[in-house]
């Protein structure tokens, strides 16, 4: 077994994993901190500072907080254009209108010179404060992991957002960083280090893997919780990098479990299960499901109801991998399983 | 390194010499889209004169120091137009002229739209129409923050103007008072293909008469309008926008579509299209040039 498979040491115990700062209050205190040494940080705001709290960060370094109005394309574009003179932006707003409307502007702009501007989206995934399907991405993904050059960030929790927001400074390219309004259960110790491009496993298990990316991940470790009391031993990995993906960690969860399921708050076409399908078509193919929204747009409602609707509670999440594996059968997985542990096909070794 | 072209902004202008500079980046880029056998003809012959007065007299840069983080720089929204910047960056001394004749093939240097990840010289990748000035209004506004004095120029075509994105920036580049930059709308008057005139075979404008100046005025840049094969008259706009304070310049650069050349002037037609070898004779004979 891989040392990286073990179970990380730095997730917080149930118990412990009270709700910190909501993710966006975090962002932006982890920029505007950075940004009082690092001179080159600028933050440009499409009208919405008071909702993804680039308020923070405006209070911070008005000097380098630049409201651009409801111009989400000029924004991106601007941004491509302080990048070129030196500078690290941040062009925040909703996702729908940067991976959407903007969208030629970072393609054209941005991730073809491969300037590094920070991308941070506000309404992402299904939560998006009851304003519905105009305003749930939930192709977003799709759509930033097919751009060349980009990179795709989704981080669980504050602390990883905090480290994450150092990461992706350090970083000299484009990147798009998913930020929720929600103040999540904080999943990581303070012990845990973010590295871009590096999954983590949030719990060890020998039966299935279980792969989920940002907030959903701490949804998905309840769920491998509810699991185990059934007696099924579930593994857990979180994707805070969607792109580029963690192949190595995930090749390992699949040649020792034998069946994988992704889960993301998120279309199953072309987002994390899409990345992960991809990788395992072709590097060891193994039975998978995908849990996530079904060739379909959101709905309006509270978060409960629309994590309920769409099938990703800890609850919804366990009773559907507990059905896959009947649907499976014991005698294939465990076949699966056996075979993994021959050893006889390595794949990318 | 050596300055070897420093921006002689406000200092006299030497109108034969501007004037030379635009008849050969008309002749190099004839050349190089006749060899490439594909290509934009029109719009990057009525760039020319713009070209040759930014580069051999308004902005402040150094060729062999493309870099130079103090430098003005330049942002050819029409991206399509590449070709004349291409030509008009060999001439300046960016790159060898020879190496126009990779325009257009796999692995050159200059390919189809202007990449900045690619070739010296260029400020700012550009392609699809109206992104391009979005990326000025951010270089205008890095170039205020880091305090070097740095002035953006921009060039845009009237057609482009079309684009609701090129408004959004017009906007924007109020709101933050960018006095440091400056659009040219190339105003050929013919974009791509347009709707059909009353007279059989023509094609009408992008803009009714005045129409795009009332749109500039309104997002309250300062106008200025140009004849945009004068380049003393360039000479003098670009003066008028640098002494402009408080709001971006957009010079109203009127030009004529394949200018210089009798058979392409225009001639919507003219856009894209391939040059043979007999009309390049014929082209660069009409430019003073031996085929």
């Amino acid at each position: 077994m891989n040392a990286r498979t073990k179970t990380a040491t730095v997730i917080r115990s149930r118990a412990e994993r009270t709700p910190g700062l909501t993710l966006r209050e975090a962002f932006a205190r982890a920029v505007a901190d950075l940004a009082t040494d690092d001179r080159r940080i600028v933050m440009l705001d499409a009208e919405v500072g008071n909702s993804t709290r680039a308020d923070i960060f405006e209070e911070a370094h008005p000097d380098r907080y630049f409201p651009v109005g409801i111009a989400e394309q000029n924004m991106l574009g601007m941004a491509a254009g302080l990048a070129a003179t030196g500078f690290i932006p941040f062009p925040v707003t909703f996702a729908v209108f940067v991976a959407k409307r903007s969208l030629d502007q970072i393609r054209v702009l941005i991730a073809q010179p491969r300037l590094p501007v920070k991308i941070a989206v506000g309404y992402t995934g299904l939560m998006s404060g009851m304003a519905g399907k105009t305003h749930q991405p939930v192709e977003e993904v799709t759509i930033m992991r097919a751009m060349p050059n980009m990179t795709v960030v989704n981080p669980a929790d504050a602390v990883e957002m905090h480290q994450a927001v150092r990461a992706i400074v350090a970083y000299d390219g484009p990147v798009y960083l998913m930020v929720y309004r929600e103040a999540l259960p904080t999943l990581f110790t303070d012990d845990y280090r973010f590295e871009l491009g590096r999954a983590v496993t949030l719990r060890d298990g020998a039966d299935l893997a279980l792969i989920s990316t940002g907030p959903q991940s701490g949804r998905v470790l309840e769920a491998a919780e509810l699991l185990a009391e059934e007696g099924i031993d579930a593994r857990v990995i979180h994707v805070p990098t969607i792109k580029p993906l963690d192949d190595e960690l995930i090749l390992t969860a699949a040649r020792e479990t034998g069946f994988v399921v992704t889960v993301e708050e998120h279309s199953i076409l072309g987002g994390l299960g899409g990345a992960v399908a991809e990788l395992l078509a072709e590097g060891w193919p193994t039975r998978m499901r995908r849990i996530g929204l079904r060739d379909e747009f959101g709905a309006s409602g509270p978060n409960d109801a629309l994590l309920e609707k769409f099938g990703l509670t800890p609850r919804r999440v366990a009773d559907q991998v507990a059905a896959y594996l009947v649907e499976l059968g014991t005698s294939s997985r465990m076949d699966s399983r056996s075979a993994a542990r021959s050893g006889d096909r390595t794949p990318g070794r | 390194m050596t300055e070897i072209s420093i921006g002689r902004a406000g200092a006299p202008a030497d109108p034969g010499l501007l004037r030379e500079m635009a008849r050969r980046i008309r002749v190099e880029l004839l050349k190089t889209v006749a060899h490439a056998q594909g290509g934009h003809v029109g719009g990057p012959l009525s760039a020319a004169e713009i070209l040759a007065t930014l580069y051999f007299h308004e902005m402040r840069i150094r060729p062999n120091e493309p870099d130079w983080p103090e430098r003005d720089r330049f942002v050819l929204s029409k991206g399509h137009s590449s070709v004349a910047l291409y030509a008009t960056l060999a001439l300046a001394g960016y790159f060898p002229l020879d190496e126009l004749r990779s325009f257009d093939t796999v692995d050159s240097r200059l390919p189809g739209h202007p990449d900045m990840t690619a070739l010296p010289g260029i400020d700012m990748s550009t392609g699809s129409l109206g992104v391009g000035l979005s990326a000025a209004v951010g270089l205008a506004l890095g170039a205020r923050l880091n305090g070097d004095g740095g002035r953006v120029y921009a060039l845009v075509g009237d057609g482009e103007c079309h684009e609701g994105a090129i408004w959004e920036s017009a906007f924007v580049a109020r709101r933050f008072e960018l006095d440091n930059l400056v659009a040219i709308v190339d105003a050929n008057g013919l974009a791509q293909f347009g709707p059909a005139a009353d007279v059989s075979g023509d094609r009408r404008g992008p803009w009714e008469p005045g129409e795009l100046e009332d749109h500039w005025r309104a997002s309250r840049w300062h106008v200025i309008q140009a004849d945009g094969h004068d380049v003393l008259a360039l000479v003098a706009a670009f003066d008028e926008a640098r002494a402009t304070r408080g709001r971006p310049s957009v010079v109203i650069a009127r030009t004529i579509k394949g200018k210089g050349v009798s058979f392409m002037e225009n001639r919507w037609y003219w856009h894209s299209r391939v040059v043979t070898p007999d009309e390049l004779a014929l082209a660069l004979t009409e430019l003073g040039e031996a085929a």
